[in-house]
Order: structure tokens, then C-alpha cells, then sequence
């Protein structure tokens, strides 16, 4: 429940680790890994954005409802996304 | 600190009772309602910015070239720098809301401070950016102009990266504003440990925005850099 | 009944209407009931202005020549009809009426979980309405209600801007209102209020938010995209920027097509209160019923494509989209199988209401029937763009929605004012609703099937005298919108006779005092029973 107090040391944690991720995903930028690259940098983006929505955004000790809303939204923006594109690349 | 908390407590306690609105039972089920129409709220920003960022995947499939080429002419040091100073602001407001849980008043006043003056920081380089693109010719429109073979495709580029940041920003700016009322209202003692709904709802706004950013970050300034 | 008549005499001062006096007491209320009262004063202007459309463009379609209005003008006319009927009467209609009326009442709540919001959604309604109100007042704007780009974008000189804007504060008002419905569902129901005792009233509001906040950002980022490349020329639906002006498309459908069901499922949720309630028997397949209401709300969102088959989408996705959109029709038969069902050996009790459940049953099963045609993807081909496909979604959202929408107006207006209107006329109107529809609309296929194009407003000689009796329908449906204003206004005059359950219905609405009083109950409710428990009383009297 969001009523839940977690320890500060967490929050500091997350805090290292999203700095800590950032450098990196500038980083490994600079290498060239062909089409993998914009996977990478959206995997690192992606890992992000879990942490802060687990920790920051106290998903990890919310309610199952809360988890069905946010994967919800997931699920959508996936809809649009899919449907969309599958227009484009069978032009 | 901790004989400061025990009274702030206590001499809250008399009036706990009847702290809720009419229309809900207890304060539990207020402040369940008010985290989850705020996760309604959110799931509306993904699909509210999702459909930019289905734009930018098409539009960059289609042009890679222009997108890379386009995107050099972005700072990257300050877009880093602003990534950092919106994660700082992050953890400034998660802080916020763990004193208000505790009914710190003094914390929380000082981290709602700190997150305003971090929010700022990041809107103040974000104009230092585009007054460069404007002075460089970069917004699109009329006056836009880009050497090499890519220039229209690279206009395309821009009118994504104005519009995108422009509305993260717009969202900088809607939380700032509403993050000033509640420490407006922090200081006046509004909340207490029983009732700090406001402040934990404009946390998860703040960490949402800190998301599009996470995102926004890699694919406008990162395109390629090798 | 008898006691509960002498109940409401009792409390005739104490209900919501009486709980304060004056303007301010209304312009500043946080009670959904009066705030329902607030919309329905809205949403009735812009019913009638967008029906002043309807009636201009049907007069101009009289004869074959433009005789009443120029192209200009007529391109104007069918945009503003569109325009207001869509996003100003439809979309908000049910939710924001009946819906905020209800949905606290249904659940044995006293208000929505933000009060203050919905106060603010009925504003915010305003001013987008009144943004598109200066566009009229202004000249008006031509795009179609469809803003497709480049036409919207770089070509049109008429109003695009504010009535994009009025658009686009009209979406914040909707996904207020739903998310008020969505928490308030989830959190405030009464002790014992499970799920699966809920009306089906409530899953559709529930069905109906979930679909507007998914969808209806998605709308408001396009509109805005398309206000700055029409404003700062930032170009991304511009060809000559490398833009897709098919992209629009994708977008704008990706909120329009599940905004039909943001139209349609309310109305299905008015029905199906009305059926059990009038056949005096349970609702068949109560959970198959809610199934099916989610499903619609759920693959209504995988079948925009449908409405591209002809734009330069790929051949690949249409096939797609066109068998996406066969799977809409299980559900929906689903429903009309087991309204039926409810009716079957029902005893069917024929007052106002389940008239309009007939028509719209009926109507709903052609307009949904007709859909499979223009689903296909070698039919649609050549019926795209012709008054088919006006006919189509003309029964669907007149047919279905309107008559889905006056049911449920009819059927809760008793428990709205404490009033019943007269029978008679009640019946009167509906009836000739449902013939002036099917004159208006059904024509509108054959001349589709023949090849009339929509959206001109001149045609050859030999559609004259289908486009004649549509006319004449149409004037006949137009009766039948204004005797319901008379009668129902007249209701009001009257004393307020009807007790808290004037119908014998199941449901917690019922069960307080017509109109209720501010806080709904005198106590929360606490529900122990299924819903819809009608059969049970029957077998108990025959016992």
C-alpha cells in the first residue's frame, strides 16, 4: 500500500542507479552496433523507467489494480503501435 | 526529529475522524481513490504522448539517415546535464512524500522546494537549447534552414523534437504549478500523516514526466553518436 | 406503491432539486445529480443546433439542384452536423446524463469519488463548446467532421482552428467524467456490491470510460498535432516534409472508431435495464452480458483500419482490419440474442420505454448487419463515401445511441423529477420516431447501393424520389425530437405524483425517494442479492 514508508537507503539506490544508467546509455552510444543500437538505448531506457515506477512510483507495493491500469496503458500504446507500423512495412 | 514526529502525531490525532470528505466511508478509501484515478490519469499521458512517439518510430524507420544527421545538431552535454537534474528532482520528490507519510512538515517543505527549484533548473536549459536552435534556423517553418541533402527530412526531425519536448515541457511547467500550491499549503500545515494524498499523487505525476523524459532523452539526442 | 407515494409527499422539500435556490446554488453545485441537470440543459441546445443542420442539408437535398444553399455552404452544414452531433451530443450524451445521474445512485454511493471534477467537466464542456460556437457564428468550417489532412492542414479557409481547440477541451471534459466513473466504480460501492451484482448500466459506464481514456488522448495529441502544422507549419502529416497524410488517419481512427462504441455501449446499458425491467424477468446471461460489453469495448480498439480501406493503406492491413472487424459482431449479437432471450415468454408490460428498447434493438441489428457489408473489403470498395455508409452509422448512432439515450430519459425521468409524463404522447412520439428514422435512413441504403456519393449537394435526376421520402422522414423525425421537449417540460407543471418505484424496477436507484435527496440514501445500502431479481417476486405472487 502507498501508505507504506520505505527506507531511505532505497531511494538512494534507485537515485545511484538511474544516474549510473544514464551514463552508460550515452556511453554506448558512441559504439556502433548497427540496428541493434536504438534496441539498446530503449532497453536501457526501458529498465529506467521500470526502477522509477517500481520505487518512485511505489508500483512494487501497490495493488494488483494499479498494476492491471499501468500494463494497460502498455498494452494500448502497444496496440497502436503494432497495428500502425504493420500498416508501413507491408506497403 | 523523532520526538517531533510523535507529536505531530498526536496532536493530530482528535480530529483524524472526520478528516475524509463526506462522500467517502474512511480516509483509507479516499486516498485509494485519489491514487487510482491519478493511474487513470497517467494512462492517458502514455496514450496522450504514445501518439508522438508512434509518429517518431515511423518517421525514423522511414528517414534514418536525416534522423542521425539531424540529431547532431542537438547538444548532447546539456540534454545529459537535464536528464541528471530531472532524476535529482525525482528523488527530491520521492523524499517529499516519505516525510509527508511521516508528517515531517519541515522535510517535506524543504524537498517540495528543492524539486520546484530542480524543475526550474531543467526548464532554464531547455531554453537555453532552443534559443540556440532558433538561432541556428533549426524550427521548422519557413525560416527553417539545414545544409546537405536532408533538409526537409531533417525539418521533420525537428517539428518531433519540438513537439515532444514542448509538451514534456508544458508538463514541467503544470507540475511546478501545482507543486507550489501544495507547498503553499505545506506550510499552512495542511497535511499530516493521516492525509498526504495531494502530495503523493503529484509525486507519481512528477515521476511520469521524469519517464517520458527517460525516453525522450536516448531518442532525440542519442540517434547516433558513434 | 400506495405508502410510497404518501413517503415522497412527505419529503417534498427534501430532495436535491430543493436543496438550495437560485442560480448559484446550481452553477457552483458539486452534486452529480444536479450536475446531470446541468448537462442535460447543454447537451439538449446542442441537439437541437445540430439537428438545425440536419434539417437544412435534408431541405437542400430536396431536388436534384443546388437551389437553398451554395456548395460552400452545404460543406459547412454537414461539417457543423457532424461536428456538434459527434462530439457534442453523442459522446457526452449518456455518460454525462444519465451516467452522472446514475452511476453513484446504482452503486449505493453518495456522490462520484471527485465531485469537484465532475463540476469542472461540465465547464470545460462549455468552452469547448463555445469555441465551436464562435466558429459557427464566425462561418463556419468545412473540413468534415473528420479534419482529414492536407485539407484541414494547408488547404481550407475556414474555421479549422477553433473548432479543433473546442475538440480538443471537449476531450479533457469526457476523460474527466470517465475517470470519475472508472475510480468511482472501483472504490465506492456499497457493502456487498460485487461485480457481478452490479447492473449492467454500471459495466457499460464502466466499459464506456475504459474505452475514453484510452482512446481519447490519442485524439487530443493528433488535433494538436494538426493545429501546429496548420498554425507554425511544423509538418508532420505534410507531404512535402516527407509527412504521411495517412498517418492522421491512423491516428484519428484509432480514437474515432472506439468512439462509436463510446456512443453505442451507454445506450446498451439503457437497454438492457429497460428490457428485464418491462419483460419482468430476469436478464438472460447476466454474465455473458457483461462479457460481451467488455469485449466490444476491447476489439472495438483493433478494427479502426476499416475506416482506411481506400486511402493507400496496405493491402495487408486491410485484410487485417477487415477480419478484426467481423469479430466486433459476436459480442454485439451476443447482446441482441439475449435482449431477445429476456423478452421470450417475458411479461412484457408495453409502457414508453421498452418502445424505445424495441426500436433500438431492431435499428441496432440493421445498422449492425449493414457494418458486415462495409467490413468487407471488396463491398466497401464500392460503397465507400456514398450514402450507405450514412444510412450505416446513421442507424447505429441515431438508431441506436438516440433511441438507447430518450429510453433511458423516459424510463429514469420519474426518479430525475418526481414527475410522469403523459403516457400517451410518450408513446405517440416514439412510435412516430421510429417510423420518420426508418423513412429518413432507409432510403439512404438503396441510394448508397445505387451510387450517390455523400457529402454533394447536388445529384442526378433519377435519386429524386428516394431523396424525397428521406426528406419527408426526416421532417417526421424531427417532430418526434420536439413533442418529447413539449411533454416532458409540460411533466414538470405537474405535482409530483410518482413514488419512489413508479415501474417495479430492481435496482438501488429505486429504492430512494423520487428525487432522491442530496446525499442519495437515508442510509448506505447494503446489498445482499443478485440483480435483476424480477422473476423471483413474479413466482412469489403466483405462490
Amino acid at each position: 500500500m502507498s501508505q507504506h514508508v520505505i527506507p531511505q537507503k532505497v531511494y538512494y539506490l534507485v537515485f545511484v542507479t538511474l544516474i549510473l544508467l544514464t551514463l552508460v546509455t550515452v556511453d554506448v552510444a558512441f559504439y556502433n552496433f548497427g540496428f541493434l543500437n536504438i534496441y539498446i538505448a530503449m532497453g536501457i531506457a526501458t529498465v529506467k523507467a521500470t526502477i522509477v515506477a517500481l520505487y518512485f512510483m511505489h508500483l512494487r507495493y501497490n495493488s494488483r489494480l494499479t498494476w492491471l491500469f499501468a500494463g494497460a496503458g502498455i498494452l494500448w500504446l502497444f496496440i497502436m503501435f503494432v497495428l500502425t507500423i504493420a500498416d508501413y512495412i507491408t506497403r | 526529529m523523532c520526538i517531533r514526529r510523535r507529536r505531530t502525531r498526536l496532536s493530530h490525532n482528535s480530529d483524524t475522524a472526520v478528516g475524509h470528505a463526506h462522500h467517502f466511508t474512511d480516509m483509507d478509501q479516499q486516498r485509494e481513490a485519489s491514487t487510482l484515478g491519478m493511474w487513470t490519469f497517467l494512462v492517458t499521458e502514455i496514450m496522450f504522448f504514445g501518439g508522438l512517439f508512434v509518429a517518431y518510430a515511423l518517421y525514423r524507420s522511414m528517414y534514418p539517415d536525416a534522423f542521425a544527421e539531424a540529431s547532431l545538431r542537438l547538444n548532447l552535454v546539456l540534454g545529459a546535464v537535464n536528464t541528471g537534474v530531472l532524476i535529482c528532482s525525482s528523488l527530491t520528490m520521492v523524499l517529499a512524500v516519505r516525510d509527508a507519510q511521516m508528517g515531517k512538515v519541515k522535510g517535506l517543505v524543504r524537498y517540495l522546494i528543492a524539486t520546484i527549484v530542480l524543475g526550474s533548473a531543467f526548464l532554464v536549459i531547455k531554453a537555453f537549447e532552443y534559443s540556440h536552435k532558433i538561432h541556428e534556423h533549426l524550427i521548422p517553418g519557413s525560416s527553417f534552414q539545414f545544409a546537405g541533402p536532408f533538409g526537409q527530412q531533417a525539418e521533420m526531425f525537428f517539428s518531433l523534437y519540438f513537439m515532444m519536448t514542448g509538451l514534456h515541457a508544458i508538463h514541467m511547467i503544470i507540475g511546478i504549478g501545482v507543486l507550489s500550491v501544495l507547498l503553499y499549503q505545506a506550510k499552512r500545515g495542511r497535511f499530516r500523516a493521516e492525509y498526504y494524498s495531494p502530495i503523493d499523487v503529484a509525486g507519481l505525476y512528477w515521476h511520469f514526466v521524469d519517464v517520458v523524459w527517460i525516453y525522450l532523452f536516448p531518442l532525440l539526442y542519442l540517434v547516433s553518436r558513434h | 406503491m400506495s405508502n410510497t407515494v404518501h413517503h415522497s409527499v412527505v419529503d417534498r422539500e427534501n430532495d436535491y432539486i430543493h436543496a438550495g435556490y437560485g442560480l448559484k446554488s446550481w452553477l457552483l453545485t458539486v452534486d452529480h445529480k444536479r450536475i446531470a441537470i446541468l448537462y442535460l440543459i447543454s447537451i439538449t441546445v446542442f441537439f437541437f443546433v445540430g439537428g438545425f443542420f440536419a434539417f437544412l442539408l435534408r431541405l437542400e437535398l430536396m431536388t436534384p439542384a443546388g437551389d437553398i444553399v451554395s456548395a460552400e455552404t452545404y460543406n459547412k452544414l454537414f461539417t457543423m452536423h457532424g461536428v456538434v452531433m459527434i462530439f457534442f451530443f453523442l459522446i457526452p450524451s449518456i455518460p454525462a446524463v444519465l451516467g452522472n445521474f446514475l452511476v453513484p445512485l446504482m452503486i449505493g454511493a453518495k456522490d462520484l469519488a471527485f465531485p469537484k471534477l465532475n463540476l469542472m467537466s461540465w465547464y470545460v464542456y462549455n468552452i469547448g463548446g463555445i469555441f465551436a460556437l464562435y466558429a459557427l457564428v464566425n462561418g463556419g468550417v468545412d473540413t468534415g467532421w473528420t479534419f482529414y489532412t492536407p485539407y484541414s492542414s494547408t488547404y481550407s479557409l475556414s474555421n479549422v482552428v477553433p473548432v479543433v481547440i473546442g475538440a480538443f477541451i471537449l476531450g479533457f471534459s469526457s476523460i474527466l467524467t470517465a475517470l470519475n466513473f472508472i475510480v468511482t466504480i472501483h472504490k465506492m460501492r456499497a457493502p456487498g456490491l460485487t461485480w457481478f451484482k452490479l447492473p449492467l448500466f454500471i459495466w457499460a459506464s464502466y466499459a464506456t470510460s475504459i474505452i475514453t481514456v484510452l482512446a481519447t488522448p490519442v485524439i487530443a495529441i493528433t488535433l494538436c498535432l494538426l493545429l501546429f502544422e496548420r498554425l507554425m507549419g511544423v509538418g508532420i502529416f505534410d507531404p512535402a516534409l516527407g509527412g504521411d497524410p495517412i498517418l492522421f488517419q491512423h491516428l484519428f481512427w484509432f480514437y474515432s472508431h472506439p468512439a462509436v462504441y463510446i456512443m453505442i455501449i451507454p445506450s446498451m446499458g439503457v437497454i438492457s435495464e429497460v428490457v428485464t425491467c418491462f419483460a419482468r424477468k430476469r436478464i438472460f446471461g447476466y454474465k455473458f452480458m457483461a462479457y460481451a460489453i467488455m469485449a466490444i469495448a476491447i476489439f472495438g480498439f483493433l478494427v479502426w483500419g476499416h475506416h482506411m480501406f481506400i486511402s493507400g493503406q496496405s493491402v495487408y492491413a486491410g485484410f487485417v482490419f477487415s477480419a478484426l472487424s467481423f469479430m466486433v459482431a459476436i459480442p454485439s449479437a451476443i447482446k441482441v440474442f439475449n435482449w431477445t432471450a429476456t423478452l421470450y415468454k417475458g411479461h412484457i408490460e408495453f409502457r414508453t420505454p421498452i418502445l424505445y428498447a424495441f426500436g433500438f434493438i431492431g435499428l441496432f441489428t440493421i445498422g449492425g448487419l449493414t457494418g458486415l457489408f462495409l467490413a468487407s473489403l471488396a463491398t466497401d470498395v464500392h460503397l465507400t463515401d456514398t450514402y450507405f455508409v450514412v444510412a450505416h452509422f446513421h442507424y447505429i448512432m441515431v438508431g441506436g445511441a438516440v433511441m438507447g439515450y430518450l429510453g433511458g430519459i423516459h424510463f429514469w425521468w420519474p426518479k430525475m423529477t418526481g414527475r410522469m409524463y403523459n403516457e400517451a404522447w410518450a408513446k405517440f412520439s416514439a412510435l412516430i420516431l421510429f417510423v420518420g428514422f426508418n423513412l429518413t435512413f432507409f432510403p439512404q441504403f438503396v441510394l448508397g447501393y445505387l451510387g450517390m456519393p455523400r457529402r454533394y449537394y447536388i445529384y442526378p435526376d433519377e435519386f429524386q424520389v428516394l431523396n424525397v421520402l428521406s426528406t419527408a422522414g426526416a421532417t417526421i423525425l424531427g417532430l418526434g425530437y420536439i413533442i418529447p421537449m413539449v411533454y416532458l417540460l409540460w411533466s414538470l407543471r405537474k405535482e409530483k405524483t410518482v413514488g419512489t418505484n413508479p415501474w417495479g424496477a430492481t435496482g438501488l436507484e429505486w429504492t430512494t425517494q423520487s428525487p432522491p435527496i442530496t446525499h442519495n440514501f437515508e442510509k448506505t445500502p447494503v446489498v445482499t442479492g443478485e440483480p435483476y431479481v424480477y422473476q423471483e417476486e413474479e413466482d412469489k405472487v403466483v405462490a
